[in-house]
């Protein structure tokens, strides 16, 4: 039997809470959640129509449409032109691939010696359970190493763009972010109680693929780009103070220049002793364990913290010109 | 083996290196580094061509890691390659030197050590590119190429930088796309990314007749991949904006390094890929040629029309890359000598033409304009030296390194035995006249004396060599490699002649 309680007490419990939420009547956001409500932005017709006007002045004045002939004909020769370019290219890619050798056929030219190495050696030649980290890593390693350096080249050249150096003061980074995000919510909190159970999840998956790099599916590039969008997501939910804590551009720096210069120098003493035909003296292991296969394994776990890094980087440059 | 013979392997990855270790310096100590680094590589490549033609070894492969070629990673030095190395290493140190007062106006201070890694890794992607035997690593460092060339273009952040490296990012990435097609079907016609594997089966290829249609069609997408990324004449619209309003290390670098990298690897490509009797057989060099010489004229044609001299100077090497390509569409094996000079010839001269152009536009309160620039050779007399040594060697006068390089490629129309000898003679008579006019008009007008009265009025100042110490030494290493080149040719030739010997 349940007892009848007063009107004040029921509107305490959980039940009359949601009800509310369903409803309509009270909304838990209100107070909990600094949330500035965005104006449309104000740009009356007058104003757009003016702005118009002036575009096609500057045009006239530029080109002098009217008279120019060859303005006009250049307008329809680039229209005309592009299609029929983009037409040929996709004829002659089409018909190019009908000739290609059939997609699955054993007696492709693609099926070759150099194939059949690295299903039938590479286990054996490099200690890896997953034979595209041991070619990746191993056999091609040089083209790897470049691979990783065009990553450090990007975030370099996002540097130039993004970075901004003006410490305090109108324009200085601080207060380009807050501009930035000022209509948008501060302390969400689904949004931080849903990072605060996935975060540790997606970081601990992010670890698991870099390290078993070598024994099963993932590596070093798919793990970072995993720990990369963990770091993203806390940094949406709790925001620049509290990542700024643990990662700030000195740990940036840090991290890859380490990361780079042991995949630097890792590989420079394999490329130096493989090419002299010394033996490196690095053993492989036993295959399936997971400190096995030699250098893999640190190296998946420096391109993994390269790659993370420069995704955070690539979202703090945008966001905030800075970390 | 000889412990020279890790001198490709330890220049690539020094240079790699080094743009790691400048992420974490300081400007100066980035910049003494970088110094370093060039003329270390440098040195050790010329330790490498004196190695090479001494013991006349022709070329070697260097394994790198523990598997040999099919399997792993491998590069290839010769003659050739090592001289490449090296000249592409002192143009860099040159370039370098020449913008370094320039770049404290034109780059934020912070920015500098930047500035410094762009170079090193731009530096590694060239001698890999130079020294690979793997189509596969040619991309990757093609890739490297690209984005730092465009750093280097946006480094100097105004509007017409972002608007040129915008420009100059979807038209080398369509480039890069089109040569990534081809490697992926050749790779899937031949089974392999060696150099010298895809060969063998290319030849088997066209023995047989299986797959003959999308062979040519992959050699067209790897050619005009490439072409898009040297700036040949249609595809030039990138060019004058990157070259003109770039900082000016960066100008020289782009025009005499980075186009000429892929023009090099081009050429790997039909030697050591595709094979030259493959290429000369085929319709696709009668294209090379026709856009080069269409480049040749139009190229100067804007040029005149130019009244900026940086554009101008940008315009003219639109015209230079047409020769080049003109030389390869002749399909002899004189023609193809005659573009790798005219490589080397060009590399010197718009390098220094740029350098010296820079020291005119300052004395004249930094305006571009042709007729702001009347008399500056006498405000800055060094530069007006570099910047009429530059021109005459463009024009093609004797002693300078363009005269050679235009005497091979007259030689070469000659022998012909084709119908492409009197275009060639035609066009290149046509070319050369239009070069004289508006280089010797720039160089006429710099030396037409102004009124001091303007000059002050202008704002101009005269600059002693004093004040540019490091800008004058420069210039004067350019002129004398200039003349170097257009002095002592006969012996690069004959290296140059065994290099592509070596090749095949």
């Amino acid at each position: 039997m349940s007892k009848p309680i007063s009107e004040e007490e029921y509107k305490k419990r959980l039940t009359a809470r949601i009800k509310g939420w369903i409803t309509g009547e009270k909304d838990p956001y209100l107070g909990n959640m600094e949330l500035q409500a965005g104006k449309e932005p104000a740009m009356d017709e007058e104003k757009r129509r003016s702005h118009q006007k002036d575009h096609e002045k500057v045009l006239d004045r530029v080109y002098d449409r009217k008279k120019n002939k060859m303005y006009r004909f250049f307008l329809h020769f680039y229209k005309i032109t592009a299609v029929a370019c983009c037409i040929a290219m996709v004829t002659i890619l089409l018909a190019a691939v009908s000739y290609l050798p059939p997609v699955g056929n054993s007696r492709n030219p693609g099926n070759n010696e150099v194939a059949e190495k690295y299903i039938e050696d590479g286990l054996q030649d490099t200690g890896a359970v997953n034979i595209v980290t041991g070619m990746i890593l191993d056999y091609r390693a040089f083209d790897t190493f470049g691979e990783s350096n065009v990553l450090f080249i990007a975030t370099c050249t996002v540097l130039i763009l993004m970075r901004n150096d003006k410490k305090k003061g109108k324009g200085s980074a601080e207060e380009e972010e807050k501009r930035d995000s000022y209509y948008e919510p501060k302390s969400d909190t689904i949004l931080q109680k849903i990072a605060f159970v996935l975060v540790p999840i997606i970081m601990i998956f992010g670890i698991y693929v870099v390290l078993n790099g070598h024994l099963s599916p993932g590596g070093g590039f798919s793990g970072g780009a995993i720990m990369g969008a963990g770091l993203i997501l806390y940094l949406n939910a709790f925001g620049f103070e509290k990542t700024e804590r643990f990662f700030t551009e000195k740990t940036y720096k840090c991290i890859s220049f380490c990361a780079l210069s042991f995949y630097c120098l890792a590989k420079s003493y394999s490329f130096y002793t493989g090419a002299h035909h010394l033996e490196s003296g690095i053993p492989l292991g036993t295959p399936g364990a997971i400190i096995s296969s030699g250098l893999i394994l640190p190296l998946n776990i420096c391109v993994g913290l390269v790659v993370a890094c420069t995704m955070y980087a690539f979202f703090a440059m945008f966001r905030k010109g800075g970390f | 083996m000889d412990f020279v013979q890790n001198v490709p392997f330890f220049s690539i990855m020094i240079s790699m290196f080094s743009g790691t270790i400048s992420s974490i310096l300081p400007e100066k100590p980035a910049k003494w580094l970088n110094t370093a680094v060039i003329s270390v590589v440098g040195a050790m490549s010329a330790w490498l061509l004196w190695y090479l033609v001494q013991t006349g070894t022709g070329s070697f492969v260097f394994m790198m890691g523990h598997f040999p070629a099919p399997w792993g990673n491998e590069i290839r030095a010769g003659v050739l390659e090592a001289g490449m190395a090296l000249f592409f290493s002192i143009v860099m140190l040159f370039s370098m030197w020449g913008g370094r007062k320039k770049l404290f106006d034109e780059v934020e201070y912070s920015k500098h050590n930047i500035y410094y890694i762009l170079t090193n890794l731009l530096l590694s992607s060239l001698l890999a590119l130079v020294y690979t035997n793997d189509l596969f690593t040619a991309y990757v460092f093609v890739e490297i190429n690209t984005i730092s060339a465009c750093g280097l273009i946006m480094i100097r952040q105004n509007g017409r930088t972002i608007e040129a490296a915008v420009r100059y990012m979807i038209m080398s990435l369509l480039g890069s796309g089109l040569l990534l097609m081809g490697i992926c079907m050749l790779y899937d016609l031949t089974g392999h990314l060696l150099m010298s594997n895809i060969k063998e089966s290319v030849v088997h290829i066209m023995k047989t007749g299986t797959y003959r249609i999308p062979m040519i069609i992959t050699i067209g997408l790897i050619t005009v991949g490439l072409a898009i990324k040297s700036a040949l004449f249609p595809f030039h619209a990138w060019l004058p904006d990157a070259y003109g309003y770039s900082t000016v290390s960066s100008a020289a670098m782009l025009s005499s390094l980075v186009s000429k990298g892929y023009i090099f690897l081009l050429i790997k490509i039909f030697y050591r890929v595709i094979g030259f009797d493959l290429i000369c057989g085929s319709h696709i060099i009668n294209v090379l040629f026709l856009f080069g010489l269409c480049g040749m004229i139009f190229g100067s044609l804007s040029a005149i029309w130019e009244k900026d001299i940086r554009r101008m100077i940008a315009f003219s090497s639109v015209a230079q890359i047409g020769y080049i390509y003109m030389g390869f569409g002749l399909g002899t094996e004189a023609g193809m000598i005659a573009s790798i000079f005219h490589i080397l010839a060009h590399a010197a001269t718009k390098s220094l033409l740029f350098i010296s152009a820079i020291g005119l536009t300052d004395v004249s309160a930094g305006s571009r304009s042709f007729f702001d620039l009347t008399g500056s050779a006498y405000r800055n007399k060094i530069a007006g030296v570099g910047f009429t040594v530059g021109s005459l060697s463009m024009v093609g006068i004797p002693v300078f390194a363009g005269f050679v390089s235009k005497l091979l490629f007259a030689k070469a129309g000659i022998i012909n035995p084709g119908w492409k000898m009197f275009p060639t003679l035609i066009v290149l008579a046509i070319s050369t006249i239009l070069n004289a006019i508006y280089f010797l008009k720039t160089v006429v007008r710099i030396y037409t004396p102004e009124k001091k009265s303007t000059e002050k009025e202008k704002g101009f100042f005269v600059l002693q060599w004093k004040q540019q110490k490091l800008y004058c030494v420069t210039i004067v290493l350019f002129i004398i490699l200039n003349m170097v080149l257009g002095m002592t040719s006969q012996p690069i030739i004959r290296l140059i002649e065994t290099g592509l010997h070596n090749f095949s």
